[in-house]
């Protein structure tokens, strides 16, 4: 039996598990850490959804993924499918003191990577976050 | 039966946690070489008024000699005494902590080792980066009290200028924000602007955030579907109230542009991640009041408040 616990991930940790390119960080970014995710492209259901202090996982890469996740009170954004963003939107959360990564992965790999290590949805953190798993 | 009471933990109590021992170690730190002697130990433990001194070889940290191996030195003259080699007289295997251990951690050694201090070594580089004393705990726990004390009083500050000292029957601050349409590239520039001065007066985050995604959503709107609009936030001591006015088509049929999922943007607003009949919806859900007024071909204007807490 393989027990799952409810994880809580430095920056270091998310860049090791999804292989990520760190392009912009923060000053503090050891005192960064994560416990929640959200995989979406739709950025009013992040914004309808999100809690703070989770990873945004997306595969749109404009500046108003930045003010969505600045607004939303969340601080690190990780752009999926090898994209990168343009040269605005990353000026923009350096800027406004976001994290911004870069994995090669899609979406459904990135969640499934994470989610296996601990990290959980937002919409599932009023549940009790352990399960069992057969091995 | 026992009854166990369960206290919040104080905010002193709270800072140990927070804090690291980064934060707070002296980065100065006076070391000896193995080959020093006990001589040195006595004056640099005199000059400096300090009781213990890292003995490292190049980086590495090999060792620690204290006030206590001093005076045993001094106590056995009859061996070499005074001009014994450090490396003899060190304690080798030596008690250290990480930098990037919180204080609670160190506090809790400092109680069951009896040492009086412990040098600071870097998790990845092993090297010795500093060393931490009790006083310096202590020294570093009051600077951050004092630093959060200062912000608070900041916030609260500012807040009462603004409402409460200027001399009326009431007080409302009025900020304008003119929003282009059209023009994605500061689509959202706005509400960073009015979300930054929200935090200036001191509103709380909760308030902040609904405050912040409402108007994001509103400003969204403006820039996809009208050449211009104007934001306009009154700010009260405990509500804040934000208008749009637009001079876009206006919105046909106001009660299916409320239902989640209704939408009328076309592919491209989509591929921004907006356009899913979602924003009016977000907007209703975060604020507690919200008013919508549209007429076609004559713009539309929307309303919502949002209570401090």
């Amino acid at each position: 039996m393989l027990k799952r616990k409810e994880g809580k991930m430095s920056i270091r940790e998310i860049v090791n598990i999804l292989d990520a390119d760190l392009l912009c960080s923060v000053e503090n970014e050891s005192d960064v850490n994560i416990t929640m995710a959200c995989g979406a492209d739709l950025m009013s259901d992040v914004l309808a959804f999100i809690k703070t202090n989770t990873l945004l996982l997306t595969g749109l890469t404009t500046p108003q993924v930045v003010y969505t996740a600045e607004n939303s009170g969340l601080n690190v954004i990780c752009f999926v499918r090898g994209k990168k963003p343009n040269p605005d939107t990353l000026a923009l959360a350096k800027e406004k003191g976001i994290v911004l990564l870069a994995a090669k992965n899609g979406m459904f790999e990135c969640c499934g990577k994470l989610y296996k290590k601990g990290i959980i949805g937002c919409f599932e953190t009023s549940k009790k976050q352990t399960f069992d798993q057969a091995t | 039966m026992k009854t166990v009471v369960h206290k919040a933990p104080s905010k002193t109590q709270e800072l140990t946690y927070e804090l690291k021992v980064k934060q707070v170690m002296r980065k100065k730190v006076i070391t000896l070489k193995p080959d020093s002697t006990m001589n040195e130990v006595r004056r640099i433990l005199r000059d400096n008024k300090i009781s213990g001194i890292p003995v490292v070889d190049g980086t590495r940290l090999v060792g620690i000699v204290t006030i206590e191996d001093l005076l045993i030195c001094l106590h056995e003259p009859e061996i070499k005494g005074i001009d014994e080699k450090v490396k003899n007289r060190m304690t080798k295997d030596v008690a250290t902590v990480y930098s990037d251990e919180p204080i609670v951690r160190v506090v809790g050694k400092f109680d069951k080792t009896g040492y009086g201090r412990f040098p600071v070594i870097d998790r990845a580089k092993k090297k010795l980066v500093g060393i931490i004393t009790k006083g310096d705990i202590i020294e570093g726990l009051l600077k951050k009290l004092e630093t959060d004390y200062h912000k608070e009083e900041n916030y609260t500050y500012s807040v009462s200028e603004i409402f409460k000292d200027l001399n009326s029957n009431g007080c409302i601050l009025t900020l304008i924000y003119k929003i282009k349409g059209g023009d994605f590239k500061k689509a959202g520039e706005q509400t960073s602007k009015l979300r930054k001065n929200l935090l200036k007066l001191g509103f709380s985050p909760e308030t902040i955030r609904k405050v912040a995604i409402s108007a994001f959503e509103a400003e969204m709107n403006i820039v996809i579907y009208t050449p211009e609009g104007e934001l306009i936030a009154k700010i009260y001591p405990d509500k804040i109230v934000i208008n749009t006015t637009d001079m876009g088509p206006g919105i046909p049929d106001v009660e299916e542009a409320m239902r989640p999922g209704y939408s009328t943007a076309p592919d491209w607003v989509r591929e921004l991640g907006f356009g899913a009949g979602m924003g009016l919806p977000n907007i209703k859900n975060y604020t507690d009041e919200m008013t919508l007024e549209s007429e076609a071909n004559k713009g539309t204007n929307l309303s919502f408040v949002v209570y401090a807490h």
